[in-house]
């Protein structure tokens, strides 16, 4: 090669390796600019991403507030729950230890597949529940073998715990883990293990039972395990809550009747529900350890509805515990006076129907007070034409029959009371026969339990009291616990007394039909109102042969009601019972109405126990009587 | 450098040790020291702020690395001229043997174990393959170059070890060592409008090629066009490593003190994601400074080149060069996300042995072509 050859080579590499150079540089100058770009330009952004990633932020469900009874006795609590935790990095062959552990405790095949399944599922320091719900000996098995179980500890949870079980079920309700249409804003709910009120005041008062959730900041790695904790922020506990309900009444009342059989006791001055309680009920701590499926359909399946609460969703005709509204109706309406008699043959004829007086006699010439006193048929017939089934309605609405009483139980029936515009509405004429039974509280009508102890209530005091469940929330006394926070129904005193006294006649009179409720000793004076209800038709034919209830299967009997009110100069307590089937209110409704009320007046008339003044301590708010009756001279006159 | 230094060298082929490590560029030395000294406060900081398992082997590699470069350094260039071929043959030879015999590495066989050391032969065959071609186109004329049948023999001298490595598969080392030969052609003189073709025709046969990748090879380049499509898979690495770039700010977040990297959200943090590591915890600043550490090796193979009064040590150094430079440019543009992720380390800094052994012998020739760059060797005489 020449000298200039070597000179043109030498020169073109120089040329081309500074070129190279040069888009070598360009390139690193482009990196410069990315790097620039990313960490000035985006690098909020990406710090942001960056703490995101980093940070998690972890919910403390706060404990879920606790229920007391009016008594201060604790009717839902939180218990611990002891229970068996399984981390998979720990054990050193998961298969080993469960093994081992089930010779300890036996875990069924389901079990066994459950906890496989869960371990798969989450990451393997996330511990998975082995055993829940662990008794003592249990778990001093478990800790006793604990070398041989690596991976396994155990933890406490808490869990809701029923002191009273079924006694008090369909007041207080049960817990259950939340279902997608439980999902509201509360960001608690998406917590593993919480639980919400599924029914009963557990579901009405949930949002206070359950408190606000803390917060936990935690520092995660990439796959999720806790480096440190950064910052905490405990929640609020859930707000206690005390119940109207007395739980040793309710409890007494329950141990009284049988099933089919519904009792609601009412404060008649301010609507709280002392006693409310429906056979059969359930065991609503069976929830909390989780339901069988074999459970569930038993309950949902039994023709006795356990699950179902009658005071409140049981509809019933009224039959003549209807009778003090449709007399109210006609005295508001001018329809009859006050003293103004009506004959009674034994049957009423309109045009060419006959209608009974279940007394097949009659009961000859009867003003208000008697036809009340003896439940004539006869009169209410011609006193319901006169008035007209509107004005009824109007009336029965005023007493809280067939309207929403609004009551702290989510799901409550409201009820029926007919009209004229409704039978139109439905493309049926309403004839005057339609208002002539309707006079004596049979027909359409469909009324709870509870609306019939409201009534009541409203007949003893003058006053709307609406019944309900909460005495005090989170420590405060609810609205309502003062008789002057209810309006008067605006009825003359004049109708309202004469009504009083028909209702006193019925207890407290010779030929009453319900002599057998009179209350025992110094207990006071009752006056209430009985009332039978077919749920069969009577034919003419079995009417002439001498038809006999007693000779019917048990559910073609009638039911038997008994609403009632006490003590008579002073009203305090109404009580409304419904026994189905009972074939007679005063046979058998009367007589517990009548030991229901004996018991109520003697628990809260006794000066409070030191047990339960010691209760009182211990509650958030106490009332060991009724409202306005702390004071024993007040108590009963 | 003197005339009687030159002298010395010149005429005496076997000129002292002592001379020679006298004219061993000892910035350049430390300039390497300094990078594998970031190496090494990032491999401390990957390793949760020890130097086990990360920090201290790198250290000890280095210390060998750089033995191994003065070693090499010292041996005259006329003699590595002379094993370019066999050494070439070496190679061709090594990357059959993993494709027959090597053991299988995610889901390539790129591995080959001798002895104690994993070898990557495929790397060391982008240095062999400078070599070669560096001696191919030695006595080459302007005029020669220009001769298309001359071009023949280096096309395929580059063709067999390309597609024995994209073979493996490893379409990022296959493209570099493609890169690294064609820098060597364009440093030798081949025609611009030959460059010109060959990247029509690449163009031109992309399409198909696209269609007989791998579905990983496939699913990144997909992801470097969308990271976002699938946040959690493929496009993670991409996404979490822009967050602790971007997240790191201009001064960073402090020594041991990366998130990103500390909680593990980085993956491979301590091979290809090292340069985040530094630029999560020591920012803009830090990365910057770490790319211009690199910038000044490349610029200092630049400076080896432009200084040689031989065209085979201009051809090693420029090739040495280039190589050095995709390794940085493709590792930074990777974490970056500006370029499809693939596994190229960061030299002198990602953890790695095989790695770090080849960027020390290039580093090594690179010397040895300085401190002879005065050689008589070839047509530099009439």
């Amino acid at each position: 090669m020449s000298r200039r050859d070597e000179e043109h080579r030498r020169s073109v590499f120089t040329r081309r390796a500074l070129l190279l150079g040069a888009g070598q540089f360009g390139l690193l100058g482009f990196l410069a600019y990315r790097l620039q770009k990313l960490t000035l330009e985006e690098g909020e952004r990406y710090a942001t991403l960056a703490e995101e990633n980093r940070i998690s932020t972890r919910l403390i469900a706060p404990p879920r507030g606790r229920i007391f009874d009016r008594g201060g006795r604790i009717v839902a609590a939180n218990a611990l729950n002891w229970r068996a935790l399984l981390v998979a990095e720990q054990a050193e062959d998961i298969g080993a230890t469960l093994e081992t552990f089930s010779h300890i405790l036996p875990l069924s095949e389901a079990e066994r597949a459950r906890i496989e399944r869960d371990i798969r599922r989450r990451r393997r320091f996330v511990p998975v529940v082995v055993r829940d719900f662990l008794s003592w000996e249990e778990m001093a098995r478990i800790e006793v073998n604990a070398p041989d179980l690596p991976g396994i500890g155990v933890d406490v949870g808490t869990t809701r715990d029923y002191p009273w079980a079924e006694h008090l079920a369909h007041v207080v309700g049960y817990v259950a883990p939340p279902a997608e249409a439980d999902m509201d804003d509360d960001p608690l709910l998406a917590l593993p293990g919480i639980r919400v009120g599924r029914a009963g005041v557990e579901r009405f008062h949930d949002r206070a039972l359950r408190g606000r959730a803390g917060t936990l900041e935690l520092e995660v790695n990439a796959v999720g395990r806790v480096v440190r904790e950064l910052d905490r922020r405990e929640g609020i506990r859930g707000q206690d809550v005390q119940i109207s309900v007395d739980a040793e009444l309710q409890k007494a009342v329950r141990d009284r009747i049988e099933e089919g059989t519904s009792v609601v006791v009412l404060d008649a001055r301010n609507g709280e529900v002392l006693a409310m309680a429906s056979q059969p009920s359930f065991d609503p701590n069976l929830f909390s350890s989780g339901i069988s499926a074999a459970q569930w359909r038993e309950w949902t399946r039994s023709r006795a509805t356990p699950l179902i609460n009658k005071t409140t969703n049981g509809l019933y005709a009224p039959g003549s515990t209807f009778k003090m509204v449709v007399g109210l109706a006609a005295l508001e309406a001018r329809a009859i006076t006050p003293t103004e008699r009506i004959a009674c043959p034994g049957h009423y004829d309109l045009g060419d129907s006959r209608f009974h007086c279940w007394r097949r006699g009659g009961h000859g010439s009867l003003d208000l007070r008697n036809a009340l006193k003896h439940s004539c048929d006869v009169y209410f017939y011609e006193v319901a034409k006169r008035t007209g089934i509107d004005r009824i309605a109007a009336m029965a609405r005023r007493f809280g029959l067939g309207v929403d009483l609004e009551i702290e139980l989510p799901g409550t029936k409201s009820g029926f009371v007919p009209t004229r515009e409704w039978r139109i509405r439905q493309g049926k004429p309403w004839n005057l026969g339609d208002t002539v039974v309707h006079g004596i509280g049979q027909g359409f009508y469909q009324l709870t339990p509870l609306s019939l102890a409201t009534m009541a209530a409203r007949l003893a005091t003058g006053r709307a009291v609406q019944p309900h469940l909460t005495h005090a929330l989170g420590g405060k006394p609810a609205r309502g616990i003062q008789a002057e926070d209810w309006p008067s129904l605006g009825l003359p005193e004049r109708d309202l007394k004469l009504v009083r006294e028909g209702m006193w006649a019925v207890v407290n009179e010779d030929g009453g039909t319900a002599r057998v409720a009179r209350l025992p000793g110094n207990l006071g004076v009752l006056a209430g109102k009985t009332g039978t209800t077919q749920v069969r038709r009577v034919s003419r034919e079995q009417r002439e042969r001498g038809f006999r209830v007693e000779s019917q299967p048990r559910e073609w009997r009638p039911h038997a009601l008994f609403v009632a009110f006490a003590p008579f100069n002073d009203p305090q307590y109404a009580i409304s019972v419904v026994v189905e089937h009972g074939t007679s209110g005063a046979g058998a409704a009367a007589p517990l109405a009548r030991d229901i009320m004996a018991e109520v007046i003697t628990r809260f008339r006794a000066p409070p126990s030191p047990a339960a003044r010691s209760a009182e301590a211990r509650a958030p708010l106490l009332a060991g009587a009724p409202a306005g009756s702390a004071a024993p001279e007040a108590a009963h006159r | 450098m003197t005339v009687f230094e030159r002298r010395l060298l010149t005429r005496d082929r076997g000129a002292g040790l002592l001379k020679k490590l006298w004219l061993v560029p000892w910035s350049f030395v430390l300039l390497l020291c300094a990078i594998a000294a970031v190496g090494y406060v990032a491999l401390y900081s990957a390793g949760g702020g020890a130097a086990e398992p990360y920090a201290s082997r790198h250290a000890l590699r280095f210390g060998f690395g750089v033995v191994m470069m003065l070693s090499i350094a010292m041996v005259d260039i006329r003699v590595i001229a002379r094993l370019s071929w066999p050494g070439y043959a070496l190679g061709v030879a090594l990357l059959v043997l993993v494709a027959v015999h090597g053991e299988v590495g995610k889901g390539a066989q790129r591995w080959i174990e001798l002895g104690p050391v994993q070898l990557q032969p495929s790397e060391l065959m982008k240095i062999l393959l400078v070599l070669a071609l560096a001696r191919w186109f030695h006595r080459a004329s302007w005029e020669r170059v220009g001769n298309p049948l001359f071009l023949i023999p280096p096309t395929l001298a580059v063709l067999l070890p390309v597609g024995l490595i994209l073979k493996q598969p490893n379409l990022g080392t296959g493209l570099i060592a493609a890169m690294v030969g064609g820098a060597v052609f364009w440093a030798a003189g081949v025609r611009w409008w030959k460059f010109a073709l060959i990247l029509a025709m690449a163009g031109g046969i992309a399409p198909f090629a696209y269609e007989r990748l791998h579905d990983y090879q496939r699913a990144r380049i997909q992801t470097f066009l969308d990271p976002e499509s699938d946040p959690l898979g493929a496009g993670y690495n991409i996404i979490q490593s822009k967050i602790a770039l971007g997240s790191g700010g201009l001064w960073g977040k402090g020594f041991l003190q990366g998130t990103q990297g500390h909680l593990n959200f980085l993956p491979e943090k301590q091979t290809d994601f090292i340069f985040t590591m530094i630029a999560e915890e020591f920012g803009l600043v830090g990365a910057l400074g770490t790319l211009l550490l690199l910038a000044l090796v490349v610029l200092f193979a630049l400076a080896v080149a432009l200084r040689a009064r031989h065209q085979y040590g201009r051809l090693v150094a420029v090739g040495l060069g280039v190589n050095f430079f995709l390794y940085t440019f493709v590792n930074i543009a990777m974490v970056t996300g500006s370029i499809p992720v693939g596994g190229v380390p960061l030299p002198l800094i990602s953890h790695g042995g095989s790695a770090m052994l080849t960027t020390m012998l290039g580093c090594g020739l690179l010397l040895s072509v300085h401190v002879h760059r005065d050689v008589e060797f070839g047509a530099t005489r009439e």
